[in-house]
């Protein structure tokens, strides 16, 4: 008896709380950097790509909603389509971790809502952003072994001179 | 005309009242649970009321195949007019009521609601769903065996006024309002009012965790809107009975009668949504057993209090 009027006392004073709701559109919570929200590709700081097409997120993607095609120029892969449906997507973040060149990031927005279904599946043109992302300095092709144009084996950033195998000098 | 537009009024008001009880229910519930409610649809919300009769309306209304029709459109119907009815002997000021002089006026209103036990029984009845027919079973039940410690509850009242009718009832608590000396009648008639309006916590026709909707499982549209308004207007008829029976009705100081009556009233009806808020549903045999084990014995004892002291008054 005492148990029952003090629950509805105490469910009155619930009255004057605060109220805990987020008046969302008006309103938007803070999401931390690392909020996994639609997804980007960024480029190096030099402007180029990143994604080299190595399909190693389409291969992470755990509902295969990243599809792309590997083209090439100069030695130096790049995707010649990549495409995101984001109807599929369930933002795990997966592609993120799997991939090699800091390419492909989650971003903290999740407003994406459309009226048509098929306007959801983003083209690479939607997805390329023309900054680095979260990953300022980093730049595949000067940390890599790969030789492109303008730079050899061994010039890399920390990067030895590779080794003559022919010599016999140590 | 005055006696047209005193009708008119009651109707339209206590259809108001129904409809935007609705949106204050929301609203506080809301509020006890830490979040605002339904505050988008116009100034303060208000509309969602409006955006909520839209939908209703609108809605397919849809009669089962395997349903009796007949009894399926009658059963919403005549919860809402018994509700509606019992409003006409409500007296919202000395001279603002339909019936307020009638000299069976309390029990015109218990008649209506048992009445009111059809609708719930017949809805769920010839809705021929297995939770429909238990839902309308437990209402039976529950609506009868309350109406009993409802009606007994209340002799204390009738027997200090000696009348049937609330205006009487009304002015014999000039002086004291019968909250004080009928607490305990006041206490088990907020109870049995709360059965009897099958709101929660004695919400278990509906029960909705165990028989999905209870006796409305089958209705949509507006037909579920009337047992919606039916259940929201017997909220506001059990408020305005505790009003009038134990609260003094429209009588107070400095205001105006009317403003007394809306406020009480208005007091009353967020009571129950405050016990709405607070607390968890009865077993249904808990609930049964406290009625008939609980408050049976203790509303006799209140009625044969009630009489051994008038007798002792009236003997001195």
């Amino acid at each position: 008896m005492f148990g029952i009027i003090r629950t509805i006392w105490m469910t009155f004073l619930h009255l004057f709380h605060k109220n805990e709701t987020v008046q969302y559109p008006e309103q938007k919570p803070y999401l931390s950097p690392r909020y996994r929200g639609r997804i980007v590709l960024t480029r190096d700081p030099s402007g180029e790509e990143r994604c080299v097409a190595c399909n190693l997120c389409a291969a992470a993607c755990p509902v295969d909603c990243i599809s792309l095609q590997k083209g090439e120029r100069d030695g130096r892969w790049y995707p010649e389509f990549f495409q995101i449906n984001f109807s599929r997507c369930i933002f795990c973040g997966f592609c993120e971790e799997a991939c090699p060149t800091y390419a492909i990031q989650l971003t903290p927005d999740f407003e994406m809502a459309e009226y048509v279904r098929q306007n959801l599946v983003y083209e690479k043109e939607d997805l390329l952003i023309s900054g680095p992302g979260k990953v300022p300095d980093y730049s595949f092709y000067n940390v890599s072994g790969l030789a492109i144009p303008g730079k050899g084996k061994g010039e890399a950033e920390h990067e030895l001179a590779p080794v003559d195998t022919h010599s016999l000098m140590p | 005309m005055w006696y047209v537009l005193v009708i008119l009024v009651t109707v339209f008001g206590v259809l108001g009242v129904a409809a935007l009880s609705t949106m204050l229910e929301r609203r506080l519930l809301g509020f006890f649970q830490d979040r605002p409610g339904p505050n988008r649809v116009g100034p303060f919300g208000l509309l969602q009321v409006v955006a909520d009769a839209i939908k209703m309306l609108f809605k397919h209304d849809w009669i089962p195949p395997f349903a009796d029709k007949t009894i399926f459109v009658l059963a919403p119907i005549i919860g809402f007019l018994c509700v509606l009815l019992s409003f006409a002997v409500i007296p919202v000021t000395a001279n603002w009521s339909v019936a307020g002089d009638l000299n069976v006026g309390l029990l015109f209103v218990f008649g209506m609601m048992g009445m009111a036990v059809y609708s719930v029984v017949l809805g769920g009845w010839s809705s021929n769903n297995k939770f429909a027919l238990l839902g309308g079973m437990r209402a039976a039940a529950q609506m009868i065996s309350y109406e009993v410690f409802m009606g007994l509850a209340l002799m204390g009242v009738i027997m200090t006024t000696g009348s049937f009718a609330l205006n009487d009832i009304v002015a014999a608590q000039s002086h004291c309002w019968f909250i004080i000396p009928q607490f305990l009648g006041a206490i088990i008639f907020l109870m049995a009012g709360i059965a009897e309006t099958h709101r929660l916590p004695f919400d278990l026709p509906e029960g909705e965790n165990e028989l999905g909707a209870g006796f409305h499982t089958e209705y949509s549209g507006m037909k579920f809107g009337m047992f919606f308004l039916a259940e929201y207007a017997g909220v506001a008829l059990i408020s305005c009975l505790i009003t009038t029976l134990y609260l003094g009705g429209w009588q107070g100081p400095l205001l105006p009668p009317v403003v007394w009556f809306v406020l009480k009233a208005g007091f009353l009806i967020c009571f129950f949504i405050l016990l709405r808020a607070a607390l968890p549903r009865p077993r249904y045999d808990q609930l049964m057993a406290f009625g008939w084990k609980v408050l049976l014995p203790l509303s006799l004892l209140n009625t044969v209090v009630t009489g051994a002291i008038l007798l002792l008054r009236a003997s001195a």
